[in-house]
């Protein structure tokens, strides 16, 4: 089978993000880049399913701007066999998103595709849903456990309770969580071996996708701040302070 | 202006969470509830009696007995059209099936909303709540998750809406309903909780969680975890507050072992009042604690413990 990862190039995780002080957004020149964590997930599966024999070829598909390239490479120095970048520097919304992605399985016809449950930079967590549901797909949410076999797929999901495991009928689409696996570093021939593997290059216009937002961004701002708290110096002083300062014990 | 309130529950009780989806729905116009489920009578009894709700819509059917998004979703788009909102709690049912029902009626959802400004402006937090952002939608139905922790519960008692059938929309047949492993705790669920303990590293194994549940016991508290926690296999995955876990804003957070991740303090830091116990006094959680202690939190925690119970 045909693995379809989606990645999505966002801010570094482990950088402290700052709100621009015009109120447009958040600061993103010269700020490090990198694949969204639950992606790096969603490749690292599909890499897994091919290296179980379960999986023939796996694509990584990315959608915006032309350094998107990169996250693409990542994404081929992990193990993907090759690439494609719907290029555009249109404001890409989830829905918009789902519609492009749609249109690029209806070419490359899938029979699974695997996306992260959300991303780190709008934290929607939309796009798998949506994307399952204009292909008239079933879908695994916040998956944990992947396991195929033949027509059907049964995912253990994350739920609010504990884990749910639901079966599904194949094609689906697939939304990873932290537990699903313990992504892989690329390793520096693999690296060096990626710049070789293909990457296509499609447009929204050539996929026939309307990509025109449908929220718009009035302001962004920073949460107010927390006022500074006080250390204190014993176990018996923090309980007085919690009961007779705080009043919540 | 109509809104509807897909109410989340399990076919006997319905989940508190739902009471904060009705507070941000009454800011936008008159509040229905759809209770969808299998042998849910008493769902919807108890939704009718929810303060601000004017009906309750039932739909009892096999098809919507485990919530599958691809069921729940077809039957509450099919449902839109009446309404100029559709609400869902930010839980994993409510992430798992609202952006189904968006894509069904090609509208944008509004992920997780903190604050309703207008009918068709609203305030989400973006990166892990670093950053709040004020959307406005152009869409003709606004498709709205709502982050718990941003508006109160509507009072549970005081309602007494009428109770209307509605037809289900069929199976898809897409998929089925497996199983389910729920952990079973007599204490309060994280997202209600008035105090939680939580977590992380530090504890150094499952075991050691005994430590915070003997507070917990003490103060009536939820025991959480971090996802450095989660990761090590210390406790369960529906432990996890943050980004990605759960988002909590009780009274009191009692952060132990925890150093303070920002995907971490995504999920906590609109708590009214947090505690950090921590032996490294670098750690990032000592600087959003209102209260923090230095200290070993194997001799810190049963200390706590015992102090609680003078």
């Amino acid at each position: 089978m045909k693995v379809l990862v989606a990645v999505k190039r966002v801010i570094d995780a482990n950088v402290k993000v700052r709100v621009k002080a015009d109120g447009t957004g958040v600061e993103t020149t010269n700020v490090k880049m990198s694949m969204n964590p639950f992606d790096e997930i969603g490749i690292e599966e599909a890499i897994r399913l091919k290296e179980a024999g379960k999986a023939t070829e796996v694509i990584a598909l990315s959608a915006g701007v032309q350094q998107c390239q990169e996250t693409l490479r990542t994404a081929l120095a992990m193990g993907a066999d090759r690439g494609i970048l719907i290029q555009t520097d249109a404001e890409l919304q989830p829905l918009a998103v789902a519609k492009l992605f749609k249109a690029v399985v209806e070419k490359e016809q899938p029979q699974l595709v695997i996306l992260g449950k959300q991303a780190i930079d709008d934290d929607c967590n939309q796009t798998g849903q949506m994307l399952s549901t204009l292909l008239g797909w079933a879908q695994g949410t916040f998956a944990s456990k992947l396991e195929p076999n033949g027509d059907s797929l049964t995912v253990t999901r994350e739920v609010d309770g504990g884990l749910e495991t639901v079966a599904l009928k194949m094609p689906a689409v697939i939304t990873t969580d932290l537990r699903l696996n313990e992504p892989r570093y690329a390793s520096l021939p693999n690296i060096m071996k990626a710049k070789k593997k293909p990457i296509e290059t499609l447009t929204p216009d050539e996929l026939g996708v309307d990509v025109s937002p449908r929220l718009k961004t009035l302001k962004v701002v920073e949460p107010p701040p927390r006022k500074s708290g006080v250390r204190v110096s014993s176990v018996a002083e923090l309980v007085d302070k919690l009961r007779n300062e705080a009043k919540v014990i | 202006m109509s809104v509807l309130v897909v109410a989340e529950h399990d076919n006997t009780n319905l989940k508190p969470a739902t009471l904060n989806a009705v507070t941000a729905a009454a800011k936008l116009g008159d509040v229905a509830v759809l209770v969808a489920g299998s042998n849910c009578h008493g769902v919807a009894e108890a939704a009718a009696k929810i303060g601000g709700v004017a009906k309750v819509l039932l739909a009892d059917d096999p098809a919507y007995e485990h919530r599958l998004a691809e069921n729940l979703a077809a039957l509450v788009a099919k449902l839109a059209p009446g309404f100029t909102h559709v609400l869902a709690t930010a839980t994993s049912a409510g992430k798992n099936v609202m952006p189904r029902v968006a894509a069904l009626l090609d509208v944008a959802q509004i992920s997780d909303i903190s604050a309703v400004e207008g009918a068709d402006t609203f305030v989400r937090p973006i990166y892990a709540g670093n950053a709040l952002a004020t959307v406005q939608s152009s869409d003709p139905i606004k498709v709205i998750t709502v982050r718990a922790t941003g508006f109160d519960p509507a009072p549970a008692e005081g309602g007494s809406a009428a109770i209307e059938t509605v037809d289900p929309a069929g199976d898809s047949g897409l998929s089925q309903f497996v199983g389910q492993a729920l952990s079973k705790s007599e204490r309060p669920e994280l997202t209600s909780a008035r105090v939680i303990i939580s977590g992380g590293r530090g504890m150094q194994s499952g075991e050691n969680f005994h430590l915070l549940e003997k507070v917990a016991d003490k103060l009536g508290a939820a025991v959480g975890a971090s996802r450095a926690a989660v990761d090590a296999g210390f406790v369960p995955n529906d432990y996890q507050v943050g980004q990605t876990g759960k988002i909590v804003a009780p009274e009191l957070y009692i952060a132990v072992g925890i150093s303070g991740a920002i995907q971490h303090l995504a999920g906590m830091k609109d708590s009214k009042v947090i505690v950090a116990i921590n032996k490294d006094e670098d750690a990032p959680i000592l600087q959003v604690a209102d209260y923090s202690l230095v200290a070993d939190l194997f001799q810190a925690v049963p200390e706590l413990a015992a102090e609680l119970e003078k």
